[in-house]
């Protein structure tokens, strides 16, 4: 008999989650995988809750749920409570989530709480998400906690309810792609640009069908931040999910979190996060190698994440593409966007700069944007006049963080306006919104048409490139701001 | 969900094709936070005019259709958007069953996730239904477990549905219920878990 191969880090974690298996004749291979951990937040749990009281049913693990209010939410004022909350279907929507968590017994961080925020911040930094864990949320770029090593995806309303009645999804597996990124990169490129030049390789569709697992030694060199980063952004690439294994920078970033296990039961986790990583044997379906040297600082320049180029580069010309479809949408991009074929985009001037949402809004990505702000402080240097330049943190806590370390404080006295955790300009779903026209240098991960306002037009790039293009007043190499 | 075997109901005659979900219910009804007390928003153009009075030519405006549980409608039903509204809605105004010759792909699929049963009938047979629906006495019965229809004249159609949907259906099993058929796994799995992985039951 032939030995089994080895598997992977995602077959270990659904192999562990299985409940039960259908379609034993071969139809279909749906399993029922329980789910460790399911976060909510107000806009996709509301029809998921009345869909239980229609049927009678009871959330089944109020313990294994946390709910936070997050995509609605103003960025100011949120110490006046929800009844404050201006825009009236917003507010019904963060009162029937409070009243719905308050009913199940789901333990819930109300906006202006100290623990709230970005739901995909929010879990992390808890402690929640652990390795191992599967977790689910009703919201597509739940694929960040697959840093931890975590088989974590984004599920609709008609599985948030799934999940709340029976703590398990029905799912078929995906199959297995590897990004293995080596080498170093050079000075002023992260992890975001890692992300981005991925989507670049692989196209936005690239990782359709897949589970991702990033692997190498620029990858085990980031931190959790810079981990989280990049699975983020995994969605973007078409796959369900990213991972990275656990190690030791994995469990000294949960060690001490509020909901991360103490004393014995700390060992006891450890012994068992350890086990899952991919065997030296297991087979790969897709394979992908990228040196990190070879990254410079990525920017967007049309409305698909994956229309990247370098800071240095041109915007392409839409006759570079052969297939008729891409250049036809290349040009609806260009006429989108406002910019010319084969302008340099680093001469793209900017009228908003948006650092936060759930992709980079944590303590490390504010550090390292302050870092630029304080450069160009000493040089005698500000936000360029007319550009509104919005710092917003991931949660509550991230917020105390940084003003423990003075980083509010360089922000402000550079120009930028310090703001209320949310995902606030991410979406436009809340006050905060590119007017139409409006060009927006964004830490975000989505620059679809109006995603950020009504015929906003979004850049997506490094926490360092958008502190250095608050600076010039336009699209800017880093590089030069170091 | 509820389960779907046996109605007997009015009939309601649509004769339209190609009724869009933004027709069954327009957008501005999306933004609730429940399923239920959609009724009020279905078909709201064609029930309403613009200044929200009810049209009284409205098939189900008309007293004698007004408690209608079925409806009887032209090819190509609930094409457009993905929205699961359209069937909420539906349901909502207490139909339970929209006979059609053909239905698109997504409204079909969210119809088997509620509860809502779409029956798909020949030609000849909608027109024959359209026209009885038409007249005088407007009873239909509707049999899943046999798969038929009974006209108001009592004329008997045979309508074909995929066996395991039939199955969910008259069980009235969602993908929940159907999950929660194997909850005794999943208690098990709860219970071994709960020895293997303490920590995570008191977090
Ligand atoms: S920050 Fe943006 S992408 Fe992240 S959860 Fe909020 S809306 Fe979604």
């Amino acid at each position: 008999m032939r030995p089994m191969p080895g598997k992977t880090l995602y077959d270990k974690i659904w192999d562990a989650h299985v409940v039960a298996q259908d379609g034993q004749d071969g139809q279909d291979g749906e399993a029922i995988l329980y789910i460790d951990l399911h976060l909510i937040h107000e806009v996709t749990s509301p029809q998921a809750f009345a869909g239980l009281r229609a049927n009678h049913r009871k959330v089944r693990r109020p313990d294994r749920t946390l709910a936070v209010a997050d995509h609605n939410i103003p960025t100011e004022g949120q110490g006046l409570g929800v009844g404050a909350v201006a825009d009236e279907e917003a507010r019904t929507q963060l009162q029937m989530l409070e009243a719905n968590v308050a009913d199940a017994g789901i333990k819930f961080f109300p906006m202006g709480d100290v623990r709230n925020g970005i739901v995909h911040v929010v879990g992390p930094e808890q402690g929640r998400t652990q390795p191992g864990m599967t977790i689910v949320c009703g919201d597509s770029h739940t694929s960040t906690h697959g840093a931890f090593g975590a088989l974590a995806h984004g599920i609709g309303t008609s599985e948030v309810e799934h999940v709340l009645a029976t703590q398990t999804l029905r799912q078929t597996k995906s199959r297995n792609m590897r990004v293995t990124i080596d080498g170093a990169p050079a000075p002023g490129v992260g992890a975001k640009d890692f992300a981005l030049a991925v989507i670049g390789a692989i196209g936005t569709a690239g990782g359709t069908g897949y589970v991702i697992e990033y692997a190498g030694e620029a990858v085990r060199a980031l931190s959790m931040e810079g981990r989280m980063t990049l699975c983020n952004l995994t969605i973007e690439g078409g796959a369900r999910a990213g991972l990275v294994a656990p190690d030791e920078t994995t469990y000294e970033y949960l060690k001490g979190r509020p909901a991360a296990p103490k004393g014995g039961a700390w060992e006891m986790a450890l012994a068992y996060w350890k086990s899952f990583f991919s065997d030296p044997d297991a087979v790969f379906d897709r394979e992908i190698r990228i040196d990190a040297a070879d990254i410079a600082p990525l920017v967007t320049w049309g409305t698909s994440p994956e229309d990247v180029i370098p800071v240095t580069a041109g915007v392409p010309s839409p006759e570079a593409y052969e297939n008729p479809d891409k250049r036809a949408s290349a040009e609806r991009s260009l006429d989108y966007m406002g910019l010319e074929a084969g302008q340099p985009i680093a001469s793209a001037k900017i009228d908003v700069v948006f650092i936060g949402s759930c992709t980079n809004s944590r303590i490390e990505d504010l550090r390292v944007a302050a870092k630029i702000a304080a450069k160009a402080l000493e040089a005698g240097r500000k936000v360029a006049p007319g550009v509104r330049a919005m710092v917003v943190p991931g949660s509550g806590l991230v917020k105390a963080q940084a003003e423990a370390e003075g980083l509010d404080e360089v922000f402000r006295a550079a120009g930028f306006d310090w703001r209320e955790p949310g995902c606030s300009m991410c979406l436009a779903m809340n006050p905060d919104k590119l007017n139409p026209g409006e060009r927006c240098a964004s830490t975000s991960n989505r620059n679809f048409e109006g995603r950020q306002g009504r015929a906003g037009r979004t850049h997506l790039m490094s926490p360092a490139m958008a502190a250095a293009a608050a600076i010039a007043g336009r699209i800017a190499d880093v590089r030069d701001f170091l | 969900m509820q389960p779907f075997t046996r109605l007997d109901a009015q009939i309601a005659p649509l004769p339209l094709a190609n009724i869009d979900t933004d027709q069954i219910i327009p957008k501005q009804f999306l933004k609730t936070v429940e399923r239920e007390g959609l009724a009020k928003g279905l078909f709201y153009d064609l029930r309403f005019d613009g200044e929200g009075r009810e049209r009284p030519e409205f098939v189900l405006n008309r007293p004698e259709y007004k408690g209608a549980g079925v409806l009887v409608a032209g090819d190509n039903f609930g094409c457009g958007s993905s929205r699961e509204h359209a069937p909420w809605a539906l349901m909502d105004f207490g139909i339970r069953c929209v006979i059609s010759t053909s239905f698109a792909d997504i409204f079909n699929n969210n119809c088997f996730q509620n509860g809502l049963l779409p029956v798909v009938l020949k030609p000849d047979e909608v027109r024959q239904l359209m026209e009885e629906a038409k007249g005088g006495n407007h009873l239909v019965t509707v049999d899943l477990e046999s798969q038929t229809v009974v006209s108001p004249s009592g004329a008997k159609f045979h309508f074909e549905i995929d066996p395991r949907r039939k199955a969910k259906m008259l069980n009235g099993l969602d993908a929940i219920g159907e999950t929660l058929q194997a909850a005794d796994a999943i208690d098990v799995y709860e219970m071994k878990r709960a020895l293997a992985q303490p920590w995570l039951e008191d977090a």
